[in-house]
């Protein structure tokens, strides 16, 4: 795996922390890695998708987001987007990508609570 | 010597100074534009013999040569010097017709003094007396010209204190915010609200934002584009977003435009947006006591 985006299992859930220097190769990698490893682990109930490190985020970037969601989601995983900076808030919004398949988090730490909750 | 440019009425005016300054606050009487009012005598006086002054070492330090020109160099203490006297009479509440007439008060004087020094060589009369008017002229509308600058400037001071003021984010309980929004929601202000309240979050780590919408005059379909964008943001951040203070007139015109609100929870005032926040956050509300 690329050090670019590492994926850890925390509790049931695979968290991947993306980087702010990712790359649109890297990112399509990181979609092939983290189904694999969602369909390989058992008792993965979430996917917590750290993306606190991400400054600047493009249509691509928030198209790759949305999908990842969406996989997870077919392999019976729950997705959580957490850290999100107010900018690419705001710049996600005006793009017009809402990530409706994907729940959202403050922190890994709320992510998890509300895993454990259901 | 009456053709070169401003030095003859520099010459008039070293003569009879003082001369001039008495006649030009009389001139002012006159006009009814002393505002005794509102300034003293003593400070009518120093104010005009100050200008005066600063009149002088302008045509002293002017290029004659060239075609007189108020915004070159030689003028910069003239300026100053206008600019400071314009801005304490206006605060004193003078008009800026008043100021206007104020400046325009000294051609008299200086007409006088040139008719009794060149009443017989009409050619160089009219030439000097044209020089003067413009030179008064341009005195003239560089206090209007500060005049308006220092409103502008308490425009643009208010409009900021307006902004701040009315995008302010409360903490109401542990975890949750509230932004009562007050009057009406363009695309500027909404932009300002939106960051604000999403760095607020960050800072405050808040779960649920209540966004009261009392004090919003109406909501037409831009207004609600903006609230609801907003929300996004918030549920895009991780937190959730509730808006509160729908009247049930803002109801009928929101489903009258179609606007679909969509996930977003929407309450009738901040009490029942703040009844359902509380549980989110771990937190309940029951009476001590029976009362």
């Amino acid at each position: 795996m690329s050090g670019v985006a590492a994926i850890n299992l925390v509790e049931n859930a695979l968290l991947v922390s993306i980087q702010d220097d990712v790359t649109d190769t890297d990112i399509i990698e990181l979609q092939d890695t983290l189904s694999q490893r969602i369909a390989l682990e058992e008792n993965i109930r979430g996917v917590v998708l750290d993306i606190s490190a991400l400054e600047i985020v493009d249509t691509f970037v928030g198209r790759v987001i949305a999908q990842l969601a969406g996989i997870a989601r077919l392999l019976d995983a729950q997705t959580f987007v957490v850290g999100m900076r107010p900018a690419v808030a705001v710049t996600l919004v005006e793009l017009g990508m809402y990530l409706p398949e994907s729940r959202t988090a403050l922190s890994l730490t709320h992510a998890l609570a509300q895993l454990k909750r259901g | 010597m009456p053709n070169n440019g401003t030095a003859h009425i520099l010459t008039l005016l070293e003569a009879d100074f003082a001369g001039i300054v008495d006649e030009w606050v009389g001139a002012q009487i006159e006009e009814g534009v002393k505002r005794s009012d509102l300034f003293s005598d003593a400070e009518s006086r120093a104010q005009s013999t100050e200008l005066l002054k600063a009149l002088a070492k302008g045509m002293r330090a002017n290029d004659n040569t060239v075609e007189f020109d108020f915004s070159a160099d030689a003028w910069d203490d003239l300026r100053a010097v206008l600019a400071d006297i314009t801005r304490e009479r206006v605060n004193r509440g003078v008009t800026p017709t008043e100021m206007a007439t104020f400046m325009l008060a000294l051609k008299g004087p200086l007409f006088d003094r040139l008719r009794s020094s060149l009443g017989k060589d009409a050619e160089a009369l009219v030439e000097q007396i044209m020089l003067v008017s413009r030179l008064v002229d341009s005195f003239a509308i560089h206090t209007n010209e500060v005049f308006i600058a220092e409103r502008e400037q308490i425009i643009d001071r208010q409009r900021e204190e307006m902004m701040e003021l009315s995008t302010p984010v409360v903490e109401l309980w542990d975890r949750v915010l509230t932004l009562p929004l007050i009057g009406t929601l363009d695309s500027a202000r909404a932009q300002e609200v939106m960051e604000n309240l999403l760095e607020t979050i960050l800072q405050r780590q808040a779960e649920v934002v209540i966004v009261d919408i009392t004090g919003v005059g109406t909501v037409d379909t831009q207004v609600a584009q903006h609230l609801l964008r907003a929300a996004a943001a918030v549920r895009l951040m991780g937190a959730e977003c509730i808006i509160s203070g729908i009247s049930p007139m803002i109801a009928q015109t929101m489903v009258q435009l179609g606007i679909d609100v969509g996930s977003v929870s929407t309450r009738q005032n901040i009490r029942a947006a703040l009844a359902d926040a509380l549980p989110k956050v771990g937190y309940n509300i029951h009476r001590v006591k029976d009362s």
